[in-house]
């Protein structure tokens, strides 16, 4: 009976997704106030109906209703309730439900916070957002449908692939996808705009927050999986430029150029048409990054749910969304008449090139994701492109963007001069330089520079705030009271800078990991970067759902104990699957990281490796996040909120 | 500052942004292409040794040796798309789903003796799941036709005999 409710209410969800298509774009450009005020309504009910839907699909898995085709396929009686309740958006038809769940939330959100807006603008925002839901319910319904019933039900399900049944990667779809889909915001707000054909401040102001919040998510969500490849699937690696990955990074680059051409948009009224156009682009490699390799077009690693024959709706539907906003921005976007001049050197000038070089980021690494399927189609040639092009080519294009992201806070607005203004970070290249050449033994140049570009953006990050509160100019108290000031969108922008070094830290550090491949009987023991490795015993460990076996390696420096590492390799009965469980101690300046591989009588295979600031990865997306959320709480960077207001008196 | 010369500069400055990556991209596709070659490829117009190739195909019954090797375990086995094999050697901990009959795709160089020196070995984490390039590369040894239904089994592959060309 659930089910059959889920069903209803996903059917009814699309039906109301067309209503508030069709009934606010038409309502705002024949001017039908009625139509208009209807929107929010309709948006509000689509969001309640797929929530109805998605807990229809939860239940049925939290109850074990293996009736239902997608519970028996994907769950087993024996699984642990949380990977019940996260399995749901583990498959194939979860996840694309729970995608347009996240997509009616932003309908809603629009709905509920946009009091502030002018009624025809959230009226076109909602409809464009309720018709693209549209297009993607009616994929849910038709091609993949989470409510399709199985008889005779099976006695247990077939249980959920055992790499996905871990604490972080339950949680890594929904940041991501709320982070994908929230650039649908800005693109629905750029569609409207090009209908209206206007763009003003008070537009920027409402299209940077919606960015930013997006951003911020979908940093936290690709860091999430980056991190879950470095624990769960036991390479040793955290980024191996699958086209999984690359499909979430593309959305981040513009993403990030979308964040900072908003800014100046809101700024300074200038560099409109570009920002239209990257928030058009920004939620279609959302879209794309998210179907396409859904629908197993791009052949990835490790790609979990993908069914071919699924591909030809999903390309159509992508076609029309994007093709019909580039259409409407091909023929609407020479009204949107451009004001704001700037010089070349100014902090738009700054913020120019850093789209510039983010663009060109998002298209070298969306030239080596898609290269392979247009060598295959053209020239039937199957070529893989690997990480050395992605290195090769995104590694320079970051150098001068690097350097910019220092130099472009300290410059003034409209015009400025290079001078003063490198005066002011001397000290900070200064500093980079002696970090850099540091790092600069051995012949490889990766290490100095990335050592050297994080001090150089965690410093500048600081200069910034240095120079906004003249630390040392002024007297101390007069910097503090100065710094308690300083808005939070600006420790927002340096905290975010600064996270990005960090993160940049990381990357160099990894880039001096080592790692052996031993095999050991129990008592032997191996050296690996002055530790000593002893694997003390193997045994045997039952888990809920799994058997384990389990080793116990003892780590020592110079004869002191420093931490038991127990890595196991888990085998799960049902999928017949066996998954290595990689053991990691980190002290957040290097990680110690032990696989266990088979057995070969009585030698363990052992895979080590020490991983110098690894963590520092996902510290740095953690970092960023907060200061993108720190932004996003400036007050004065709200609508509705521009100034506390006394309260009303009543009438 | 006129509109005039700001859509220059902006003009330049694109410039420089698109023409670097597209010359960054130029050069790393010269080097860093990496071909997929099934072994009857390899049998027919063996590439040059050094390069950088990633070989796949079936892993064929029976001829899995695992040893240890200074320390290092070491593994020798054979690729086979049904027409022609290559011995593959491999140094390193081998993916959890590999195993005979399995299709593998194996990334490393070709030595002057013919052989494949496997710097990486990927196995699908799903056991009924075909690699893409494995399946082209059974499609053309003519093992698999896809109008004829779904792949014969996986443990079955590297034993079934060759249709005749045309039959």
């Amino acid at each position: 009976m659930i089910p059959e409710l889920g069903h209803f209410a996903l059917a009814l969800a699309c039906a109301l997704a067309a209503a508030q298509g069709a009934v606010s774009l038409f309502g705002a450009q024949a001017n039908q106030p009625r139509m208009i005020a209807a929107a929010p309504a309709l948006a509000v009910g689509q969001l309640i109906a797929l929530a109805g839907a998605f807990g229809a699909l939860v239940w049925s898995s939290v109850v074990d209703d293996f009736s239902v085709l997608n519970v028996a396929e994907n769950s087993h009686s024996l699984k642990p309730l949380l990977y019940k309740i996260t399995g749901t958006w583990g498959n194939h038809e979860g996840s694309i439900l729970l995608w347009c769940l996240i997509l009616a939330l932003c309908g809603g959100v629009v709905a509920a916070f946009g009091r502030e807006l002018p009624s025809a603008l959230r009226a076109r925002v909602i409809g464009v957002l309720g018709a693209t839901s549209a297009g993607f319910l009616l994929f849910a319904l038709t091609e993949s449908n989470p409510f399709i019933r199985l008889w005779p039900p099976p006695a247990d399900g077939r249980d959920m692939n055992p790499l996905l049944q871990d604490p972080g990667l339950a949680f890594h779809p929904p940041i991501l996808y709320a982070g994908y889909v929230g650039f649908a915001i800005p693109f629905a707000f750029a569609v409207a705009a090009l209908l209206e054909g206007r763009i003003d401040a008070a537009w920027g102001r409402w299209v940077r927050p919606w960015a930013l919040g997006s951003w911020c998510l979908l940093s936290g969500g690709i860091a999430l999986g980056s991190w879950w490849a470095y624990y769960e699937l036991g390479w040793g690696g955290y980024w191996f430029w699958d086209p999984v990955e690359n499909a979430s990074l593309l959305p981040w680059l513009t993403g990030t150029a979308l964040l900072h051409s908003a800014i100046v948009v809101e700024k300074r009224e200038a560099l409109k048409v570009w920002t239209v156009l990257l928030a058009i682009g920004t939620f279609s490699l959302s879209l794309s990054g998210t179907f396409l390799v859904r629908s197993g077009i791009l052949n990835s690693v490790h790609a979990f749910a993908n069914d071919p024959a699924r591909g030809v709706f999903i390309l159509g539907l992508l076609a029309l969304v994007i093709g019909t906003a580039l259409a409407l921005f091909a023929l609407r976007a020479p009204v949107l008449a451009p004001s704001g001049l700037f010089s070349p050197i100014s902090r738009e000038g700054a913020l120019v090139l850093n789209n510039i070089f983010l663009c060109s980021i998002a298209a070298v690494v969306l030239t080596g994701t898609t290269y392979p399927l247009f060598a295959q189609l053209l020239a039937g040639a199957q070529i893989s492109v690997g990480p050395p092009f992605f290195e090769a080519t995104v590694f320079p294009l970051a150098v001068p963007l690097f350097a910019a992201m220092s130099i472009g806070p300290v410059l003034s607005w409209k015009r400025a001069a290079l001078a003063p203004a490198l005066m002011r970070l001397w000290w900070v290249a200064l500093v980079a330089l002696v970090v850099g050449l540091s790092a600069a033994w051995g012949f490889r140049a990766l290490p100095p520079l990335a050592f050297g570009a994080a001090a150089w953006l965690i410093l500048g990050a600081f200069a910034d705030i240095v120079g906004r509160v003249r630390l040392f100019r002024l007297p101390l108290g007069a910097s503090r009271s100065r710094a308690a000031g300083l808005p939070l969108a600006a420790w927002g922008a340096a905290i975010g800078h600064a996270g990005l070094g960090v993160t940049v830290a990381g990357i160099a550090g990894m880039s001096l990991a080592s790692h052996a491949i031993v095999a050991l009987k129990p008592g032997q023991s191996t050296p690996l970067a002055g530790y000593t490795w002893t694997l003390e015993e193997l045994h045997d460990a039952d888990g809920p759902n799994y058997m384990a076996r389990v080793a116990i390696i003892e780590v020592a420096r110079g004869g002191r104990h420093v931490i038991t590492l127990t890595p196991s390799r888990r085998s799960f009965p049902v999928q017949r699957t066996t998954v290595t469980d990689a053991a990691i101690h980190t002290n957040l300046l290097f990680d110690l990281y032990a696989v266990l591989g088979e057995e070969r009588d009585g030698t363990a295979v052992l895979r080590l490796h020490v991983n110098p600031l690894a963590p520092w990865i996902w510290l740095g997306a953690l970092v960023m996040a907060i200061g993108g959320g720190l932004s996003l709480a400036d007050r004065r960077l709200r609508v509705g909120a521009p100034a506390r207001r006394p309260l009303a008196v009543p009438a | 500052m006129t509109r005039k010369r700001r859509r220059l500069w902006v003009l330049l400055a694109c410039g420089v942004g698109l023409g670097s990556a597209t010359a960054l991209s130029l050069s790393a596709f010269r080097s860093n292409l990496v071909f997929f070659v099934a072994p009857s490829d390899v049998a027919a117009s063996p590439p040059p040794p050094g390069r950088s190739l990633r070989l796949g195909g079936l892993v064929e019954a029976g001829s899995v040796q695992k040893s240890v090797m200074g320390g290092q375990p070491a593994t020798r086995f054979r690729v086979t798309d049904g027409r022609a094999s290559v011995a593959v050697s491999y140094v390193g901990i081998l993916p959890d789903l590999f195993r005979e009959g399995q299709g593998v795709v194996t990334l490393g160089t070709l030595r002057p003796d013919g052989s494949f020196r496997a710097s990486e070995v990927l196995a699908k984490h799903d056991e009924t799941y075909m690699p893409k390039d494995v399946a082209d590369a059974l499609k053309r040894s003519g093992l698999w036709r896809p109008s004829e239904g779904a792949p014969p089994p996986a443990a079955s592959w590297n034993t079934l005999a060759v249709p005749k060309q045309g039959g």
